[in-house]
């Protein structure tokens, strides 16, 4: 049984691993980016 | 036209997570037992229909990542390298764990964690190469040249997927065969099991895809941001 249970974790950690990685990387350049945008517009407001 | 590709996106994501869920209700409990003598040995049987799923997701991506470094090399095209590299990082995660899986599977089966036969050890290069696929992209600085070598690469150490694929039909290796095999193999009641896995997997499969390559155009996003600035 718990050879059955350490295969199927080792599976799921890597899938979630693999989908955590994802989103944390996708929310760091969300959060790049609305910075970029926002220094952008404050650029092109400055007269 | 964006927002319509998202929800196309969270539905696959929706329907391959649900499906994955079923998988696992198959897998561990819903597929017959197999035929052995253990108790350890019919646990460890169910290994199965997740491992060869994996090794499939694996190999259908790289397949993905050669096909995406053709489609580069002959346009030039940026959409191309980024499938190519989505594909490649998805499917080296995806054989880490045919790798471990097949590992922990092997001890209850074989009495060992590991053998040096042609299979796993093919299966551990296919893993490195595709390590080293990765990690080439992080070393070359300019985006067009970074590109042209991941395509050559991805071309090139695709050789391994088909070599891997039959090492169990041309050498007499430890690993069993199971399509085509005289002895042993799926039952035919295991197998509605066994294909429903293989598709929530290549489902699985899609959506990370389409997850990852939306992560490399929202850094692309940002690349072109910064340089406006």
């Amino acid at each position: 049984m718990g050879y059955l249970v350490a295969a199927y974790a080792v599976l799921w950690a890597i899938s979630f691993g693999l989908v955590l990685s994802l989103v944390v990387r996708q929310r760091r350049l969300e959060a790049e980016l609305e910075v970029l945008r926002q220094a952008m517009e404050e650029k092109s407001s400055v007269p | 036209m964006r927002q319509k590709k998202d929800t196309g996106l969270i539905g696959l994501t929706a329907l391959s997570a649900a499906m994955m869920m079923a998988a696992l209700y198959l897998a561990l409990a819903g597929a017959p037992e197999a035929n052995l003598k253990s108790e350890t040995g019919r646990l460890a049987q169910r290994i199965i229909y997740f491992h060869i799923p994996t090794a499939w997701v694996g190999f259908l991506a790289f397949f993905v990542t050669f096909a995406a470094g053709v489609g580069y090399l002959r346009t030039q095209a940026r959409r191309w390298d980024i499938v190519a590299l989505a594909s490649a990082e998805i499917g080296t995660a995806f054989m880490l764990g045919v790798l471990l899986s097949g590992s922990i599977w092997a001890r209850p089966a074989w009495g060992v964690w590991w053998v040096w036969d042609e299979r796993l050890t093919l299966s551990l290069i296919q893993f490195l190469v595709y390590a080293g696929y990765l990690m080439l992209r992080g070393t070359v600085e300019d985006p067009a040249r970074r590109a042209r070598f991941a395509a050559v690469y991805g071309i090139a150490a695709f050789v391994s997927v088909p070599i891997n694929f039959i090492a169990i039909r041309l050498w007499r290796t430890q690993h069993p065969l199971m399509f085509g095999a005289e002895k042993g193999g799926l039952s035919p009641e295991m197998m509605f099991a066994f294909f429903f896995c293989l598709i929530a997997f290549t489902l699985w499969y899609a959506a990370l895809l389409g997850h990852r390559i939306r992560l490399e155009r929202l850094r692309d996003e940002v690349e072109a941001v910064k340089q406006n600035m």
